[in-house]
């Protein structure tokens, strides 16, 4: 594997935040650690801070506290996000953002404030109501309340350039994602998921800037790729949008016989479709892309277009054979849209396979024989 | 109810009045009645079955259409009971002419709605209500869900044909304003020792009425009943020197299909409870908010955003409590983990860590689910029951020892 991959799965699955410390030392910034799926990274980056997309701790941290504040039937990273905190993964950070993403998320928040009360712990409130000419206005307003909290934590005040400037690093970054991921969509057998994955999630740990300087050096080394392609069937993955499957979940699933052609892992990466304008009032265009530019997703509710029909499109442009829902133990927004999005996929014929993960404990053989089982069935089908 | 029920019915046969779907929390029942467009909760649907003990089969149906067997069992039981043609009453339930889903809190809401929505064909507006943050909704919060009322209204004419009528609107809230009035003084007569009414197993019968019929006369007339029937109550107990044992506060909803042995367990120790969390579910009314009949958009944004248990936060909820602990004058705190239900569990386990051991309250923490029958184990739950007594008791003797020494 090429250094730069080394490099980037070191960087995801370093609990102590190394990246992060070392920033912080250089710079004498402050850091924001926001759970996932998406938060405007562009206000925190605008204060001079560094804004840091948390990922639970996937297999290197026993949960030895978290479990008694919040029992069974609840998704592992809000537990092992807790447990970080518990034992003083998450000292460098000075500020925790969650979202409105599901009901667990949010109590995570306020057991968060509770537990650390020398941290900004905050929680903002993303609009279930597109439709309403008043959303983005409302949603302005949140993020305006969020620009001030770290201005009074120490961080510069609210200038409208600086967010502007901030808008286009991340529109840099986000678009060059996207083409990384078109480019896979194309050569699926020049890319691995495994090395996308890894080389976009170590954007959440870094300055934007430095990113996208990982990503035009990827983008270069992969044009030089040449590979003949094997016989895989063309899947999307959909369903992690929130806690991450280890590593090895999505290597098994290339191994076993997919091509990932697209998938929804970090999602938050490539949270807009196109460009974020950079006219006017940086705040009413972050709210405004939310609202109308974002990608669909279990956890952002618009029912002017079901999302199901977001997960159809997505594999007819993909040109995907079938879906493989990758899908966090105990995650009930993920549960909830498995029933329409089976529905819609069985109606529009796409073959679909259900896997159920755990950031730990994962029973790798048996995966493997899964995803064998079913991509064998569609190719000599 | 049964009146409500009823009507339901009538309407199921001959699509008037109207019906909106609506969450109990935070619903906006004011609006609804002053089109007079019937609520219709799935909620209570669900808890009908549950405590019924007809909930297991729609649950089972809902699974097999692809429900998990960790999604919210009220959701399963409700959509399992629509593909079984199943209702509580046997008596047909109308398709909803508008799907509201009033988002206060519980992310299960979207997601439940969208699926009625879809599954009975039926249109959907969603009425996105800001958490609760800080101790008070911000201005920009307000107006969000005051423009997204005036949208609803613009839905509701659709549907009825009828203009908003301000009067009717502003009656139905000075209604509520007096429902909640009589409701906040029930509550505080549990502050009584002893409580003439259990305030978790008999607040339940009251809950019902509360969010059916509180914009209406009807709703005025009978909550003003409850009160003095509870009222008088009181006198007789402290009369004949009845004694409750224990005063208990309960966090989190009760079990529906094993309510009557749930209840027995704490019945057997003489406990009551002093006050609850559920109860406030359709609002939070004791510490004296209400609607207000000359702002009647703001005091239902209001109520929605602030005035609920669900749209707050958890730091919110452990002041309540602990407020309930301290003013209604109780010996513990029950939190009852509800599986289905992440809204309310998610996190309980750090409410039970301030509860025990910032405050020292003796507190317990037991586990079910409010409509899956599956997941309640009598003797394990009644083993941990009776060592919570055992030990309360001590602690009380303890503490009252020490008061007298
Ligand atoms: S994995 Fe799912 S349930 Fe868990 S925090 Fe994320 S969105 Fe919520
Ligand atoms: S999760 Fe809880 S609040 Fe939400 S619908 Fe289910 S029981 Fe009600």
């Amino acid at each position: 594997m090429n250094d730069l991959y080394v490099t980037c799965e070191d960087i995801i699955s370093d609990i102590d935040f190394k990246t992060v410390r070392d920033w912080k030392d250089r710079t004498g910034g402050k850091a924001v650690g926001y759970f996932p799926v998406y938060a405007p990274a562009e206000i925190i980056h605008a204060a001079g801070m560094l804004p840091v997309g948390l990922a639970g701790a996937g297999d290197r941290l026993d949960i030895q506290h978290a479990d008694a504040r919040f029992g069974s039937f609840i998704c592992s990273i809000v537990k092992t996000t807790l447990e970080l905190g518990m034992t003083d993964h998450l000292a460098a950070f000075d500020a925790l953002l969650f979202t409105s993403i599901c009901d667990s998320a949010r109590n995570l928040c306020y057991v968060m404030q509770r537990n650390f009360p020398e941290k900004y712990v905050d929680f903002l409130h993303l609009p279930h109501n597109p439709s309403s000419p008043a959303a983005a206005e409302f949603l302005a307003s949140e993020y305006r309340r969020l620009s001030a909290r770290l201005e009074e934590l120490g961080g510069e005040p609210y200038d409208e350039v600086a967010v502007l400037h901030a808008i286009e690093s991340f529109n840099e970054n986000r678009a060059l994602t996207r083409s990384l991921c078109d480019w896979r969509a194309e050569r699926p057998h020049l890319m691995k998921a495994s090395e996308l994955y890894a080389l976009v999630r170590a954007g959440n740990y870094l300055p934007v800037e430095q990113h996208t300087e990982m990503l035009v050096a990827a983008g270069a080394e992969f044009e030089g790729r040449a590979a003949k392609a094997r016989d895989s069937i063309r899947v999307v993955v959909e369903g992690a949008f929130c806690e991450q499957p280890p590593i090895d979940v999505v290597r098994i699933i290339e191994q076993a016989g997919c091509y990932v052609v697209d998938d929804d892992l970090t999602i938050g990466r490539r949270w807009f479709t196109e460009d974020i304008s950079t006219d006017g009032d940086p705040m009413m265009a972050l709210a405004q892309a939310y609202l109308d530019k974002s990608v669909y997703s279990s956890v952002r509710h618009d029912f002017r277009k079901p999302r199901s029909q977001g997960l159809v499109e997505k594999v007819r442009n993909r040109k995907a054979d079938a879906v493989i829902m990758l899908v966090a133990k105990f995650c009930e927004p993920a549960y909830f849209d498995y029933v329409l999005f089976k529905q819609e996929l069985e109606k529009e014929g796409i073959p679909h396979l259900l896997i159920e993960f755990e950031e730990k404990l994962f029973t790798f053989e048996n995966l493997r024989m899964e995803v064998e089982t079913f991509a064998e069935s569609l190719l000599f089908a | 109810m049964v009146d409500w029920y009823q009507k339901l019915a009538e309407s199921a046969e001959t699509g008037t009045p109207p019906a909106a779907s609506m969450m109990v929390s935070g619903a906006c029942v004011e609006l609804t009645q002053a089109f007079d467009v019937l609520p219709l909760y799935p909620e209570v649907n669900a808890l009908q079955l549950a405590i019924r003990r007809q909930s297991l089969e729609p649950i089972l149906a809902a699974e097999e259409f692809g429900y998990a067997s960790d999604n919210c069992a009220y959701v399963k039981a409700d959509i399992g009971a629509y593909f079984k043609g199943i209702t509580p009453t046997g008596s047909p339930l109308p398709k909803p002419a508008l799907v509201l889903c009033n988002f206060v809190g519980c992310n299960t809401y979207v997601k439940w709605f969208e699926h009625v929505s879809v599954i009975m064909e039926a249109p959907l507006y969603v009425l996105d209500v800001p958490f609760l943050r800080a101790g008070e909704p911000s201005a920009d919060a307000i107006a969000y869900v005051v423009r997204q009322l005036k949208e609803l209204v613009v839905k509701l004419e659709e549907i009825t044909g009828k203009q908003l009528d301000m009067d009717k609107l502003r009656e139905a809230v000075w209604c509520s304003s007096q429902v909640e009035e009589y409701w906040s003084k029930i509550k505080h007569l549990a502050r009584r020792s002893p409580s003439p009414f259990d305030a978790y197993f008999d607040a339940i019968t009251l809950m019902g009425p509360l969010y059916v019929h509180r914009a209406t006369r009807e709703g005025v007339a009978f909550f003003k009943q409850a009160l003095e029937e509870l009222e008088l109550k009181a006198e007789l107990d402290r009369e004949a020197g009845v004694r409750e044992r224990f005063r208990l506060v309960f966090e989190g909803p009760p079990p529906y299909p094993h309510f009557r042995a749930f209840r027995d367990m704490f019945a057997k120790w003489n406990a009551c409870a002093v006050a609850s969390t559920y109860s406030t579910v359709g609002g939070l009314w004791e510490f004296g908010a209400r609607h207000d009949p000359d702002n009647p958009f703001e005091s239902i944004a209001l109520h929605m955003i602030e005035h609920n248990v669900t749209n707050r936060n958890m730091q919110q909820r452990n002041e309540q409590i602990k407020r309930y602990v301290e003013e209604w004058d109780a010996d513990g705190v029950i939190i009852h983990f509800v599986k289905s239900c992440r809204l309310f569990s998610a996190g309980q386990g750090d409410m039970r860590e301030y509860f025990s051991r910032t405050l020292g309250v003796p507190t317990l923490y037991v586990e079910s689910d409010l409509a899956d029958p599956r997941y309640f184990s009598t003797a394990q739950l009644q083993t941990r029951v009776d060592a919570y007594f055992e030990a309360l008791e001590m602690h009380k003797s303890a503490r009252t020892s020490a008061h007298v020494g």
